[in-house]
């Protein structure tokens, strides 16, 4: 016994200083032991994380739900493309909000807020390609509604973010085209026939629909990303954007001209104000502004080259934005920013727009590094901009400074932590309120290359959990997404009581029905109708009748109210798989085109006896009647 | 005129009859304060639920949950753990449990309000008699009870669908304890109510306890 235990304690010390060794050589895991790191972001079977992490899904249309610190995916939320495990995008209610497209591009989704703080209502996401904007219900983590393509307004990037009290989601036009939207104009005219367009979308307070309050006429630029006011900043909004070279071919190089780009500080509450005296032009249905008629809607902020990200501090005084072609990011003082106004102290105008005196309202420039996108904090006086060329993550202090540190700008950065690979976008949670949570930043890099089992070309995107408690930052775990996220939010989990099952008093469905022998097919003209339960583990009735030509249309209730007692319907060969969750009703439209027997099954594994939960529909060919009659 | 029962000597009466002459007692200011408390407890018991049986099974770690009051059947989860259970147990043929089924509830209420009723008549007259006869009958009603819900449980356990998927050996679910049925474990044991039933026929053995020496009414 004694030997075994001295040898073991032998192997160990040889094992520690292999491991000790390696560790050495390899900076970003010299201080950390593989064991106390694995702690940390360990969440035992049957635990739970102490986060929600929502991440967009980029061009697969989603959002993505993990959990913090585990970094293990736990759902998928289908937002702008047809999702079969959870059957949206078959069902008339989810086809009729996905419209005519079967993608989105999902980029920035933001919290709802009430006073600055996430008040678990709603998550707001957008798509980039399409114009949307769409709303997650945290009460049942579905999307309730997808407002768009908007008018006037093309490529939504700098999008969807809210305000201190949810009175508007940010939406912006990454793109300029002629508008109103459907004109054509030759691409030599891009200055003065195209145009960029900010805009505010209204939320009901009550049911959360979202609906256009006003948009903001702006030269060509490529808006990019946003942020909102709080505090001394409350009632504005930010966007940053690239291009103000305004050409319209090579990007790349013609857009990438001028030293500094501008960024529009929008006061939503004059243009609300603005709307409401009647001060706006209706273009495609909607009230527009024209900023150079409208004085003290919108300004213009002189940002660093060809900037990404604007963000507000959580005492909504700081508004950082970083020119992603320059080593170094602007701290902008926004009581500066109000005197500036007050003062008139403008540089410039643009096209009839005041330009404000970059001196008179930038606190500093802070040398964080090579490509600085995005800034985030922790509420403790730290931001972390994400560097994007230089695969990095850096920690620097907000103002005040001293003089000493005004002196000498190098020393407000405090720490830098590689990441792997091509940082986008991070996220600390919280970090858009007045109270961040800390503790937590997620890295969300673009590329993986050579960091997990090979999977051939099509590789994953990393994203890496980075522990900011301490005063350096230390690397925790990285785990592998699906594209593409690329912004993020982070939330209690105990901040939301989401339900798990649909209470029965609340379907109001007019077709649901509750019992087996309620279930019934009838006839209307040619179009046939059938309610159907499904619970464990058949379906009621198990056999619809019809012919080639009739329209069929299946209302399916699932009857328990059982949490995770979740019944799919799968008819085959007609392209159809519904799943309906305990006490939801869906109904399913679809037309019948070849004769034939065809099984329907519940796809969605739910009982012993879930394989014989099946039915026949039998269709006759045209013309014939059914065979039961 | 003498009392004709007092003149037939007592020492006369065979020894049982003796035996029972403090039938005739007076209930002393305690027994009847405990008749009056007798009285509260039968009333309670219709308040209170008389029985919870749970159901555990892995995937079921928060209980499926049934509580038998004197006028309702209760399933926890605000009922829905009773649509599961009997969705449940159709896969082995059992008839659903409903609460039309239980047609004692229709009478327990009102058969305890006449307990009640005859309590305070105790109090009020004060015969150790009235006590007895209080004891006997709920004696004979608790015992029927609770024969009634064993044959209810058996007739559940073994009047199964011959039909249904499942087939399982025939079984009568526990009244008191703990048993393993398939994948669950079966908990059933007596709650408020229950237990104030207990409690009852205590109360009235105090109540002739504290006067049986009392004089005669």
């Amino acid at each position: 016994m004694k030997y075994k235990f001295s040898s073991s304690i032998i192997l160990g010390s040889i094992l520690a200083a292999l491991l000790g060794g390696c560790s050495a050589g390899d900076p970003e895991t010299a201080n950390t032991s593989g064991d106390s790191l694995a702690e940390k972001s360990f969440v035992a079977p049957g635990e739970k994380d102490e986060f929600y992490l929502f991440y967009s899904g980029g061009h697969s249309g989603q959002v993505f739900v993990a959990g913090i610190p585990s970094m293990r995916h736990i759902v998928t939320i289908p937002v702008f493309s047809p999702y079969p495990g959870t059957g949206y995008g078959f069902d008339d209610e989810s086809r009729a909000m996905l419209g005519e497209y079967t993608w989105g591009d999902v980029h920035h989704p933001g919290l709802s807020q009430t006073d600055s703080l996430y008040d678990g209502r709603w998550l707001f996401v957008n798509d980039n390609a399409n114009n949307r904007v769409a709303r997650i219900d945290l009460r049942d983590f579905k999307t309730k509604q997808i407002l768009g393509p908007i008018p006037n307004s093309s490529g939504n990037h700098g999008s969807s973010f809210v305000t201190e009290n949810t009175e508007y989601i940010l939406v912006a036009t990454r793109f300029s085209v002629p508008l109103p939207k459907g004109r054509v104009a030759p691409m030599e005219s891009y200055a003065d026939e195209f145009n960029g367009m900010v805009s505010g979308i209204k939320v009901d307070q009550e049911t959360g629909e979202m609906s256009l309050g006003w948009q903001i006429l702006t030269p060509p630029f490529n808006w990019d990303l946003g942020s909102t006011g709080k505090g001394p900043s409350s009632g504005w909004a930010f966007w940053t954007s690239y291009n103000t070279e305004m050409a319209h071919e090579t990007l790349e190089v013609n857009a990438s001209q001028r030293d500094r780009d501008y960024a529009a500080f929008v006061n939503w509450k004059s243009a609300e104000q603005a709307v409401a005296d009647g001060k706006a032009e209706m273009i495609d249905g909607v009230p527009v502004l024209d900023p150079s008629a409208v004085p003290g809607v919108m300004y213009f902020v002189p940002v660093g080259k060809s900037p990404h990200g604007v963000d507000t501090d959580p005492s909504g005084r700081w508004i950082v934005a970083s020119g992603k072609l320059q080593p170094t990011t602007t701290v902008y003082d926004f009581e500066k920013v109000l005197a500036a106004i007050e003062a008139e102290d403008f540089q410039d105008t643009f096209r009839g727009i005041p330009v404000l005196n970059y001196d008179a309202i930038a606190e500093g420039e802070v040398p964080v590094g090579l490509g600085p996108l995005h800034t985030q904090y922790d509420g403790e006086g730290n931001a972390y901009t994400s560097l994007y060329i230089e695969s990095a993550v850096a920690k620097w202090k907000l103002p005040p400074w001293t003089e000493e540190q005004r002196a000498d700008m190098e020393s407000i950065v405090t720490d830098k932590m590689p990441v792997h690979f091509n940082i986008g976008h991070l996220v600390v949670g919280g970090s858009d309120t007045r109270e961040p949570y800390g503790k937590w930043l997620v890295a969300m890099n673009k590329l993986s290359k050579g960091r997990h089992a090979n999977v051939g070309p099509s590789q994953p995107e990393s994203s890496q959990l980075i522990d900011i408690s301490g005063e350096k930052m230390e690397m925790v775990f990285e785990a592998y997404t699906e594209p593409e996220p690329h912004f993020a939010q982070i939330l209690k989990v105990d901040a939301i009581e989401p339900i798990e099952v649909y209470p029965k008093a609340e379907n109001h469905h007019p077709h649901a029905v509750w019992s087996l022998d309620e279930g019934t097919t009838w006839r209307e003209g040619d179009t046939v109708h059938a309610k159907i339960v499904a619970v464990r583990s058949r379906f009621g009735p198990e056999k619809i009748e019809a012919k080639v030509g009739d329209k069929l249309v299946i209302h399916v209730t699932n009857i328990e109210q059982t949490s995770d007692m979740i019944h799919g319907l799968g008819i085959s060969e007609h392209n159809i798989n519904v799943v309906i969750d305990p006490g939801e009703t869906k109904t399913i439209t679809l037309d019948l085109k070849k004769p034939g027997v065809f099984p329907f099954y519940c796809t969605n594994f739910c009982s012993a006896l879930h394989q014989e939960m099946q039915g026949y529909l039998v269709v006759e060919p045209a013309g014939e009647t059914a065979m039961s009659q | 005129m003498k009392n004709p029962l007092k003149s037939s000597s007592e020492t006369n009466l065979p020894w049982w009859r003796r035996e029972l002459r403090f039938l005739d007692r007076a209930l002393n200011p305690l027994s009847r304060g405990l008749m009056l408390v007798a009285a509260v407890l039968f009333a309670l018991v219709v308040l209170f639920p008389l029985w919870r049986i749970t159901l555990v099974a892995p995937q079921y770690q928060e209980g499926l949950r049934l509580t038998i009051y004197a006028y309702q059947l209760v399933g926890g989860n605000g009922g829905q753990d009773l649509v599961e259970i009997n969705n449940l147990n159709h896969y082995i043929g059992m008839k659903p449990i409903e609460e039309s089924d239980f047609v004692e509830i229709t009478w327990l209420p009102f058969v305890l309000g006449i307990f009640v009723i005859l309590s305070l008549r105790a109090a009020v007259l004060g015969r150790i008699s009235q006590v007895i006869d209080i004891l006997v009958l709920f004696t004979y009603l608790g015992l029927f009870s609770l024969g009634l819900f064993y044959h209810r449980l058996y007739t559940y356990g073994h009047d199964l669908d011959p039909k249904a998927p499942m087939t399982i050996e025939p079984f009568t679910p526990v009244i008191i304890g703990k048993n393993k049925i398939a994948n669950f474990v079966q908990w059933s044991y007596p709650s408020v109510g229950g237990w104030l039933m207990l409690l009852i026929p205590v109360v009235l053995v105090l109540a002739v306890w504290f006067s049986r020496k009392g004089r005669r009414a």
